[in-house]
């Protein structure tokens, strides 16, 4: 047995009356990669922010390679060979990936940097594990999974024996994802040590060596990888038994939405090309993809945001010219955008002002706000979609994203729309959270709602969609029923393999 | 030691947020005042009495803060949506020269009944225009503001410095730069006999209150709030980011030439470089004291005015510059940032 490489030993810390890490310990030998999984508040981040000396613990002490680390001091952390990856990446857009890496690696009076040395460590480091990035491209010319490569090579270019990864795949396409999870493996192989941050149990099973798993600040289990299964590690995680709902063979009704032939022109660039697709009454349509092919555009189009260029669209068989935003909601279509922070809530704003600011002409009376009436319907929402530690007159930023969520699903269908547009409305929630919305969302689809789902996730496809069509490079491809699409029909389409005239091979 | 946001924010705290500023500046003032030999007490309370002590002082500091509310309220409601109108200075010259122009050329003939509207109102256009130029390049070029609406108030300030020694020039002034005056009946009523104190007051605090209604009542308020705050998420909630930013523009440039307009028309008569003391700028900082609350500029504009009159009145005394109360004012409104800022975190060790 080799000596361990980290040593978590009895870590507390609280945050007023919360105790985000109550008494945890963890090790972490070398050449080991080790799954820190549980929901969000869970105490991860937290946790690994002490390990980091971000943030003194109340208790407890952290030690690498046997000797103790002196707490809250980054500096130290990083000396004793700890590399951290952010969940949001902490690179400057405007400098190259070299310049990049050597920030802060120098100091700030030091006249001279010796690029070429530093050049040449970087690409020995990047030959070495296989992250393969071109040292002189600027960082924001890149995509988001070579971001992270150059974030990982920063914290490699610091001699880090140890690397923490907060959410490495949060912000990653699954091909993207797959590549990194070989990589790790690669670097443990090599004798590095990893802790990698997640909530995602299909990467933590593929990857991790051993779990740990934190429920409410707590370390409720540890598991080798091969003495564990899924299920046993979500009950862990949530400390109940959670399943996600599956949507019931039903008949739907009349077509509510049809769209044939639009293309979307954007900044030029024609996003969508030629696309058809419809949606009837108490139908879920799942539209599967690679993010980046065309999701966002299909979405800004049905919330009123973007304008097509050709093509005609019909809602209950009247033909809909442009759409604005007041029209949509107007019609009854419910939509719940991609980013929740960036374009569903605003966090400074009350919940009840969040909750009404895209129903403004029901909430209000020549040009004056009805307060009464937007506090009642937040509060209605607060109570039929479990919306916890919310109030009306609450900021909305302080609510959780599960919570959050659940108040942007209560806007849209306590009012019951004739159509729903869902753009990932699942991404980054924890399993508990996850089933709320998808329950929401077959509830609403069982009262005659249409459903259109933009989703990443194939197992959210294949439990809630009726009818399922993939969007590759801005085109659809036709429409498979869910009971004919598996793994492979679906891997096919996502890579853009059918044929117009014949339907999905 | 570090930082971390706080979860609440308590109404008392934001309350204090100014008074702690203020008495944060006025110490720090204060090593200076001392630095300069005086003692800091009684200079402080020769300033009060300079700003307060007599019918007159108490007049001049209310006088005085006139411009400050309508400028204070440009900035306000500007910031409030994030819009950063830093040319206050220019629309109130723009104003005040608009005012002069008309009257002097166009009305001034009419009674004062029609005459006084009508020159309010071109003030108040003037101001906007200025103001809707930078807004234009920002919405049709992503132009900063920032920089256009600082710059143009050297282009707004040199124009009338133009205009004032050509085509405006008031003959009978000796060869002064000095626009023609608006005629008699433009003039502001006075409030009280024997001082310059006129019902520009109840205009500019009238003008507060209905601001702040509009800001907490009305949809105008809610949807130019969310475009300060984020403007994706109004997008996607259907708020017209453009025209509301045009609605928030025409209102803060408005209240800018509104200004200049009241300035000319209540206290001078005619227009010179010398006619804003910097209002357009410490306008900023009522706006900030006030924590961008139209009400609370009422308070600030009156503070910041007594420091201009009070030390003015205390250097006369004392023998200390009065560029102590520009110190003053520039120190609270640092320490106002300051404390704004500590109303959203706390310190951890």
């Amino acid at each position: 047995m080799t000596e361990n490489a980290l040593e978590i030993s009895g870590v507390s810390k609280s945050f007023g009356d919360n105790l985000a890490n109550d008494n945890i310990s963890l090790t972490l030998a070398k050449g080991e990669i080790v799954a820190l999984l549980g929901e969000n508040g869970a105490g991860k981040t937290t946790l690994m922010n002490i390990l980091f000396g971000h943030y003194v613990p109340d208790a407890g002490n952290v030690s690498v390679m046997g000797k103790q680390l002196p707490q809250g001091k980054p500096r130290e952390a990083i000396r004793a060979g700890i590399g951290m990856v952010h969940q949001h990446f902490s690179l400057a857009p405007n400098l190259t990936v070299l310049e990049n890496v050597i920030t802060g690696t120098q100091g700030i009076w030091s006249l001279a940097t010796d690029m070429k040395l530093a050049r040449q460590k970087l690409l020995d480091i990047s030959q070495r594990f296989g992250l393969v990035v071109d040292p002189d491209a600027r960082l924001g010319d890149l995509s988001v999974g070579e971001q992270q490569r150059v974030e990982i090579l920063k914290a490699l270019y610091n001699d880090a024996q140890i690397l923490v990864l907060d959410e490495p795949t949060a912000v990653l396409t699954n091909i993207e994802a797959e590549q990194m999870f070989s990589t790790l493996k690669d670097m443990a192989k090599q004798g590095l040590s990893l802790i990698f941050i997640s909530h995602k149990l299909d990467e933590v099973m593929a990857t991790a060596d051993r779990i740990f798993v934190l429920r409410g600040g707590k370390s409720v289990a540890e598991r080798q990888v091969e003495h564990t299964n899924k299920s046993e590690l979500a009950e862990l995680m949530v400390g109940r038994e959670v399943n996600r709902p599956v949507r019931e063979v039903s008949e739907p009704g009349d077509v509510i939405f049809n769209a044939s032939g639009v293309s979307v022109l954007q900044g030029g660039v024609e996003r969508l090309k030629n696309v058809d697709f419809h949606v009837r009454e108490g139908e879920v349509l799942g539209i599967i993809g690679v993010s980046g092919n065309g999701q966002a555009t299909l979405a800004q189009l049905l919330s009123g945001t973007a304008k097509r260029s050709k093509g005609s669209m019909t809602f209950f068989s009247d033909e809909v010219g442009d759409l604005t935003v007041p029209e949509v909601v107007e019609l009854g279509i419910g939509r719940i955008p991609e980013d929740r922070n960036h374009e569903g809530v605003i966090g400074e704003m009350a919940i009840w002002e969040n909750a009404i600011l895209e129903r403004i002409p029901e909430f209000s009376k020549n040009g004056l706000v009805d307060r009464t009436a937007g506090m009642k319907f937040a509060d209605e929402v607060i109570d039929a979609f479990d919306v916890r530690g919310a109030t009306p007159t609450k900021r909305i930023r302080l609510l959780s994203g599960g919570n959050m969520q659940k108040l942007i699903l209560g806007r849209n269908l306590l009012k019951q729309p004739r159509l729903l547009l869902a753009a990932q409305p699942a991404r980054g929630l924890d399993e508990g959270a996850v089933a709320a919305v998808h329950e929401r969302i077959l509830n609403a689809r069982k009262e005659g709602t249409g459903v259109i789902l933009i989703s990443e996730d194939l197992d959210e496809v294949l439990a809630l969609a009726d009818r399922i069509q993939a969007i590759v490079g801005g085109k659809l491809s036709p429409s498979v029923s869910a009971e004919d699409a598996d793994a492979r029909k679906m891997g096919l389409m996502m890579s853009g393999e059918w044929s117009d005239r014949e339907g999905v091979a | 030691m570090r930082f971390e946001r706080r979860e609440r924010q308590p109404l008392l705290l934001i309350l204090a947020t100014p008074i702690i500023a203020v008495i944060a500046a006025l110490a720090l003032s204060g090593v200076l005042i001392a630095l300069a030999g005086a003692p800091v007490f009684e200079a402080y309370w020769n300033i009060v009495k300079g700003a307060f002590g007599s019918r007159l002082s108490t007049t001049e500091t209310l006088t005085r803060a006139i411009p400050l509310m309508l400028t204070g309220l440009a900035a306000a409601i500007a910031f409030r949506a994030k819009l950063w109108n830093i040319g206050a200075e220019g629309q109130l010259y723009i104003g005040a020269i608009t005012v002069s122009a008309v009257s002097s050329q166009l009305v001034g003939g009419f009674p004062s009944i029609i005459q006084i509207p009508i020159l309010l109102v071109c003030g108040a256009v003037a101001g906007m225009v200025l103001l809707l130029i930078p807004l234009w390049l920002r919405l049709r070029f992503s132009v900063d503001e920032v920089v256009t609406t600082l710059l143009l108030n050297f282009v707004a300030i040199l124009f009338v410095s133009m205009l004032i020694d050509t085509v405006l020039k008031d003959p009978l002034a000796f060869g002064w730069p000095q626009s023609l005056p608006v005629a008699d009946d433009a003039m502001l009523p006075r409030v009280l006999t024997r001082s310059r104190l006129h019902i520009g007051l109840f205009i500019a605090m009238a003008l507060a209150v209905v601001i702040y209604l509009v800001q907490t009542r009305t949809v105008f308020g809610l949807q130019s709030r969310a475009a300060g705050l984020n403007p994706d998420a109004a997008v996607f909630a259907g708020v017209p980011l453009g025209r509301t930013l045009v609605l928030v523009a025409m209102i803060s440039g408005g209240f800018a030439g509104l200004a200049g307009a009241v300035e000319v028309m209540g206290v001078q008569g005619y227009v010179t470089t010398e006619l804003s003391p910097g209002f357009g700028y410490s306008g900023i900082v009522v706006a900030m004291l006030a924590n961008l609350n139209p009400i609370g500029v009422i308070l600030a504009a009156l503070f910041i005015a007594a420091m201009f009159v009070g030390a003015d009145g205390m250097s006369r005394v004392m023998e200390i510059p009065t560029y102590i109360a520009d110190v003053t004012v520039a120190l609270s409104l640092l320490s106002m940032l300051v404390a704004i800022f500590f109303t959203q975190y706390r310190i951890r060790r």
